[in-house]
């Protein structure tokens, strides 16, 4: 594929050295604050045509299910900051899932963090997978992804061969882990809002993550300046694949219910929601604050359908649309930042 | 540095993939009449065909727009809201030489709106054909719902499953083998397809010898929504049945067979026979495993495995090559 090279927006949050990089940065926050507008606007409509939007369920609901699609956003960022992509997301949940409840089914009396890290472990290998044929195979992540994406559910239906795991098979404690809170705050949510916290100070702050943008920038100049580029793209997909094993465990702990198809189809929404809050699908810019947003506008689009009584096929349609809008926004704002660069320099 | 003498011709020979591809489906399909049951009746080779025709259909423009370095993830979508559009129209009440027409149409404009986005706004093939999977795949749901329309009339229907003449040949082999035969003739002898590996091999090259890239890949989406759209339409008389989720996921043994038939991903190589061996050894594949009682989800694996070695072996086939070069002059 030819990826439009065009000149996509360097983000260096927080960093301003000079005055061009500060308006750049300030053209990231545009979009979310873009983002945090269309959510303020759709759930003051949605709570003005039904009250019950805003209900304390309501609410937790819609974070619950965020929690889930925001942690393999963040993945997703990961790699597609470095200028991969990974499609097989939602079959490692499934397969972590599916590892997870029958882990727990045999051995009822197993803490959850032992449940944790099988599905970290679980997704953690297909990612080093992934990003081996990568690395070595020279191949592009869109053609391995999407072929693990058939392989690893294909392993997870052999697996469970039709066989499902029910809520009443699995421990009491995994179940309350899933729907309980501490302090308030759903443990889910709460390992979400971790991981967010975690991977953006390490991408915003730390030499590792800022590899990655260096990476999806540039990949020559990135070798060039000595960064591992191969070690990078093998860590950013077990860093997905780790992610992707995280969500399938909080799948397992949230619905109690597990078959082979946990998770299908899950992959468009979590690139749609990595792409609409604002990472590039040719790299080199974005966060996985924007990521997590949009992963919560996704989730509050859903819900609000369901208030609003709209058939609920319309989600799928709408998912489209805003991936279209949101790489169609990108374009406008990078054609817009070449215009204004290219002016500048003409001054100088 | 003529390294033809220094390499075995068997060598040449293997390397060149889509031989290979080609040698390899005939060993496949001999091996399988010979060791599984059934597998050589006319009935099945029946089906066999039947069963590739959509996925090959769709790879003939889909082998155009790969060589060009772009994708169309896609094509599934568009049959699936074609077909979906086809119950709704047909439940209206429209008759169907109305409905066929209007769904090939729709068909195409599902492919000028890709067309539009990469060529016109420029942006990442991969990333909108993403965002039109979901976008056509929930429309078709929108149209219809999770409910089928069936009663389409039989004259149509008993054609596309009919055979020639009674005998193991579908009727819509002949469309296809057609249609085949043109992509194949514009591919390999006319300066569209010229234009096509030049535009896959170096944008900017092409651009300077005069090829104008852009409207020649708008034209090529439109294409690929049009043969999207007649599979859907011949999908959906097929089997009888206008449902939304027809086709589903069947971008993936589109891409795998066109890879599986030697086009690169990254554009400016592959040839038309070389994909349609891809296709038929894909298929006969699935075909032969479901013989033997393996479950669609098993093929799946065996999708994704293939598609993953199809891009995987030409690379190291290349370095392969590299190495016994390197031995040859040192």
């Amino acid at each position: 594929m030819n990826a439009t090279k065009a000149v996509a927006p360097k983000m260096n949050p927080g960093r301003t050295a000079a005055g061009g990089r500060f308006r750049l940065g300030g053209l990231f926050r545009a979009r979310e604050a873009g983002i945090v507008l269309a959510l303020v606007v759709l759930v003051a409509f949605t709570a003005t045509q039904n009250a019950r939007f805003l209900s304390a369920q309501s609410v937790r609901d819609i974070l619950l299910n965020t929690a889930i699609l925001a942690v393999l956003a963040v993945g997703q960022a990961t790699v597609m900051i470095t200028r991969n992509i990974d499609l097989s997301v939602g079959s490692v949940l499934g397969l972590s899932a599916f590892a997870t409840g029958s882990l727990l089914q045999a051995n009822q009396g197993l803490p959850v963090i032992v449940a944790l890290i099988t599905g970290v472990a679980v997704g953690a290998a297909c990612g080093a997978l992934n990003g081996a044929v990568v690395r070595f195979g020279k191949v592009p992540a869109l053609v391995v992804t999407l072929g693990t994406l058939y392989a690893f559910r294909g392993a997870a239906y052999f697996w469970a061969g039709g066989e499902q795991i029910n809520a009443d098979e699995l421990p009491g404690h995994f179940l309350r882990f899933g729907n309980s809170a501490i302090l308030g705050i759903p443990w889910l949510v709460l390992i979400a809002a971790i991981v967010l916290v975690v991977a953006g100070i390490v991408l915003r702050s730390y030499r590792a993550g800022r590899e990655l943008y260096a990476m999806g920038s540039s990949p020559q100049a990135a070798e060039l300046a000595g960064i591992k580029v191969g070690r990078n793209t093998i860590a950013a997909f077990v860093v997905s694949g780790a992610l992707a094993g995280v969500a399938g465990v909080l799948f397992a702990a949230r619905f109690g219910t597990i078959d082979a198809a946990a998770g299908n189809g899950y992959e468009l929404n979590v690139v749609a929601a990595a792409v609409v809050g604002g990472v590039a699908v040719f790299g080199g810019s974005g966060t996985v604050w924007g990521a997590g947003l949009g992963a919560l506008l996704l989730t509050v689009i859903g819900s609000s359908l369901a208030v609003l009584d709209i058939n609920q096929f319309w989600q799928q349609a709408i998912v489209g649309a805003l991936i279209l809008l949101a790489i169609g926004a990108d374009r406008l704002v990078a054609v817009r930042v070449a215009k204004s660069l290219k002016k500048r320099d003409s001054h100088v | 540095m003529s390294d033809k003498g220094t390499r075995p011709a068997w060598l040449s020979r293997l390397a060149s993939w889509d031989a290979a591809v080609i040698v390899i489906t005939v060993l496949v399909l001999v091996i399988a009449s010979g060791a599984v049951e059934n597998f050589g009746s006319s009935r099945n080779f029946t089906f066999l065909l039947l069963d590739l025709l959509p996925i090959a259909l769709i790879a003939l423009p889909m082998t155009f727009v790969i060589v060009t370095g772009e994708i169309d993830l896609s094509v599934a979508s568009t049959l699936g809201l074609t077909s979906a559009v086809m119950g709704d129209l047909w439940n209206r009440g429209l008759p169907i030489e109305t409905i066929i027409p209007l769904c090939l149409v729709l068909g195409a404009v599902l492919g000028a709106l890709n067309g539009f986005f990469v060529t016109v706004l420029k942006l990442p093939s991969l990333a909108v054909t993403i965002g039109t999977l979901a976008l056509y795949r929930g429309l078709a749901f929108v149209v219809l719902g999770d409910s089928a329309v069936a009663d389409f009339p039989r004259d149509y229907t008993s054609w596309v499953t009919g055979t020639i003449g009674g005998g193991a040949i579908p009727n819509v082999l002949i469309p296809l083998v057609v249609l085949a035969l043109v992509f194949g003739l514009v591919l390999h002898a006319t300066p569209i397809g010229r234009s096509v590996f030049a535009a896959g091999a170096s944008e900017q090259a092409a651009r300077f010898a005069g090829i104008r890239v852009a409207p020649l890949k708008f034209w090529l989406y439109v294409v690929s929504g049009l043969v999207a759209g007649l599979a859907g339409v011949l999908w959906t008389l097929r089997y009888s049945s206008a449902r939304a989720d027809n086709g589903l996921g069947m971008e993936l043994a589109v891409v795998a067979a066109v890879l599986l038939g030697g086009v690169s991903i990254f554009g400016g190589k592959g040839t038309l026979p070389g994909v349609l061996a891809g296709v038929v050894l894909l298929a006969t594949l699935q075909n032969a495993l479901r013989l033997q009682d393996v479950s669609n989800e098993a093929l799946n694996v065996v999708t994704g495995v293939l598609l993953i070695i199809s891009v995987l072996l030409p690379n190291i086939v290349i370095r392969f090559r590299a190495a016994l070069r390197r031995r040859a002059t040192t």
